[in-house]
């Protein structure tokens, strides 16, 4: 049984007049212990595809097994436990809590974790942002740390939970790169030593060259899965036959699919969309 | 996630911007404070009631002549009540200590070069001083002897002593009153001033009998009043419905006819006074309660905005797991922690002014004295009152809060 299993997962937004597909179908495994890299043009789908396998968002068709569970039939709190305990999300604006301190963002998974006294949770992100080589700037709040130090920290923050995936969406989007190049050498060595899996998203073939397999997305499904990386790189750059109207309804949907997660759903109190 | 990791949270986020914080409870401690203030009054009013009912005698009756109808017409010489009255009372009704028929005047009292006119001046019964539960300070009081022979005594209060005769023995000397020389017997003890700031020791008092015959030269029996004690205030309703039977039959009043008496007895006033100073109290907690309505208005507002604001940090807060209930959770406390920090300041402020006000009160209107009333369970209510309008008002925004979709919450700027 493979760690991640996904089954004609679909995932298709209503916006009344218009249907945006997302995803069209995704039928994929992952092991435990891959490496993996999503790659594609923007409006591809890797994005949903990631918040679906980072159990944020629910597919409107399909089957995604996480471990043997099937998470479609699952509640917002049966999600929300295993995005705390099984899952590491790493994001590209590092989406840390502000006005305060790295230690306590650190803690924060293990706050909604049953069972850990506050001295043991200390002691975890203690030991968390020393590995990750922040054991010097504990108590630094994240306007006193650089970008590669916060990510570091979102990084550390993944794992105090010790889980099983690491997620990543575009962890290097807001780094310079030298130190991006020291944050995918950490998923390196968290990949190899800790069989961490690890899935990211990237448009950066530099940092998508370092993952053992990739899966190109292209309008909303899998164009390519393979570890071969010039054959992932030619992919990505071919350029497609559509005719004048597919290019631009291709062109319309994109923009629509881009669009849409900003300023979508009724939400956000006080959001005037 | 434990309760106090929840508080613990909520009021680190507090901390976080003091100055919204202290803004928001601003409308819970005025709120707090104006009905907190308006309770202790109220209770001190009320208090202040009672002490004076209490000095005047709290199982006093009085009995005074209604008017007069029999048949539908009005008799206006028909003599109401009468010392005999009075004797009659003391005599038949048992659950009675003590009467005292009063008839009241007014005038001039000399003596020497000093004259004065007392505020009260009354003839009354030899067992006055029972009834009204007051005691003679020097001398005596005047017996059924002198009330018999109409004569010519009195018995003042200390007002008159100090206008009258300063530091000289007012014992044995006379006074002169419509030129009729009056040998002051007794000297009362010091009352001080009644609930309506009147002074109780401005005071004469002579045989009821020598004040009609010789101040107001009438020959007729009947008095302005009867005042009665009863033998303990829970005898009160007894006695005054056997003072009612024995004047219906002395005054061959039919049965179910009107009375040409009335029967007032001072419980029944204090209550009075009770429940009016109570409807006040409560009239004005209410409007005041109104204030702390708008305050808890104010807490969701400023909850919901705080909620809009940091959308981006519920949707962290839910990507690495938090609940929906959590999240909920956290701004409910968040909320509530605010109300009732505005309910402890509210409460202290509420206290602070109304000490201030009674202190204010009492020195601006000389001989009142109204009690100082600092009431815990009054305190304690109210700073239930405060969580109670947390919890209320924070429910709206904590919901809003922790039905955010996650990914949505995310990308919010």
């Amino acid at each position: 049984m493979a760690l991640i299993e996904l089954r004609d997962v679909r995932r298709v937004y209503d916006l009344g007049e218009v249907e945006v597909h997302a995803l069209r179908t995704v039928t994929l495994d992952i092991q435990r212990g891959e490496y993996v890299a999503l790659i594609g043009p923007s409006g591809s789908g890797k994005s949903t595809l990631m918040n679906t396998l980072g159990c944020l968002d629910r597919p409107s068709h399909g089957s995604y097994r996480l471990d043997g569970d099937e998470i479609v039939t699952m509640s917002r709190d049966q999600r929300a436990k295993i995005r705390n305990k099984q899952l590491g999300f790493v994001f590209q604006n590092f989406n840390l809590l502000n006005r305060t301190s790295a230690i306590e963002n650190v803690e924060l998974p293990l706050l909604y974790s049953t069972g850990i006294s506050s001295r043991e949770r200390r002691m975890r992100a203690k030991e968390m942002l020393t590995k990750v080589g922040l054991g010097d700037r504990l108590y630094h709040h994240s306007s006193q740390l650089s970008g590669g130090q916060q990510q570091r920290v979102a990084i550390a923050r993944a794992l105090v939970n010790y889980p099983a995936i690491l997620m990543a969406d575009e962890p290097t989007g807001n780094l310079d790169s030298k130190t991006s190049r020291e944050v995918i050498a950490l998923f390196q060595e968290l990949n190899q030593e800790r069989q961490i899996t690890v899935i990211l998203v990237t448009h950066d073939p530099a940092v998508a060259k370092n993952a053992r397999r990739m899966i190109v997305l292209r309008d909303g499904s899998v164009a390519v899965d393979t570890s071969d990386f010039q054959l992932a790189m030619e992919e990505m750059n071919r350029e497609t036959e559509l005719g004048d109207d597919e290019e631009i309804a291709s062109q319309v949907v994109t923009q629509a699919t881009a669009e849409i997660q900003p300023a979508a759903v009724p939400n956000p109190p006080g959001n005037e969309a | 996630m434990s309760l106090w990791d929840t508080f613990k949270i909520a009021v680190r986020a507090l901390l976080k911007n003091k100055m919204r914080a202290a803004l928001t409870v601003l409308g819970v401690v005025i709120g707090i404070a104006a009905v907190t203030t308006m309770v202790s009054i109220g209770q001190s009013a009320s208090a202040m009631v009672q002490g004076q009912f209490q000095a005047l005698g709290t199982n006093v009756i009085v009995v005074i002549p209604g008017s007069q109808r029999r048949g539908g017409v009005r008799q206006a010489t028909v003599p109401t009540l009468t010392a005999d009255d009075s004797q009659a009372i003391t005599e038949d009704c048992r659950a009675v200590l003590a009467s005292s028929p009063i008839v009241g005047t007014a005038g001039q009292v000399i003596f020497g070069n000093s004259n004065w006119s007392p505020r009260e001046m009354q003839g009354v019964g030899a067992e006055y001083l029972t009834v009204r539960n007051w005691d003679i300070e020097a001398g005596g009081f005047f017996s059924e002897v002198d009330i018999s022979a109409n004569a010519k005594v009195c018995v003042i209060g200390h007002t008159l002593v100090i206008k009258l005769f300063q530091t000289a023995n007012p014992i044995d000397q006379i006074l002169r009153i419509k030129n009729i020389p009056f040998r002051v017997i007794g000297v009362m003890a010091k009352k001080g001033a009644n609930m309506v700031g009147d002074d109780q020791d401005d005071i004469i008092l002579m045989p009821h009998t020598t004040v009609r015959k010789r101040l107001q030269g009438s020959s007729f029996g009947e008095v302005n009043a009867i005042m009665v004690s009863a033998v303990s205030p829970d005898q009160m309703p007894t006695a005054t419905t056997q003072i009612e039977q024995l004047l219906f039959e002395r005054h061959g009043i039919p049965p179910g006819s009107q009375p040409d008496f009335r029967v007032q007895n001072t419980t029944e006033i204090a209550d009075t006074l009770g429940v009016i100073t109570g409807t006040l109290t409560l009239m004005l907690s209410a409007i005041a309660g109104i204030s702390l309505l708008v305050g808890g208005v104010g807490i969701m507002n400023i909850m919901l905005v705080s909620v809009t604001e940091r959308t981006k940090e519920i949707g962290i807060r839910m990507a690495i797991g938090a609940r929906g209930k959590d999240i909920m959770r956290q701004f409910l406390v968040e909320s509530i922690v605010l109300s009732c920090i505005g309910g402890f300041i509210g409460v202290v402020l509420g206290i602070s002014a109304s000490v201030g006000v009674t202190l204010l009160i009492n020195s601006v209107s000389s001989g009142t004295d109204w009690p100082i009333i600092i009431s815990l369970p009054a305190a304690g209510v109210a700073m239930g009152f405060a969580a109670a309008v947390g919890i209320f008002f924070g429910y709206y925004p904590a919901r809003r809060a922790s039905q955010l979709d996650p990914i949505d919450a995310l990308r919010y700027e």
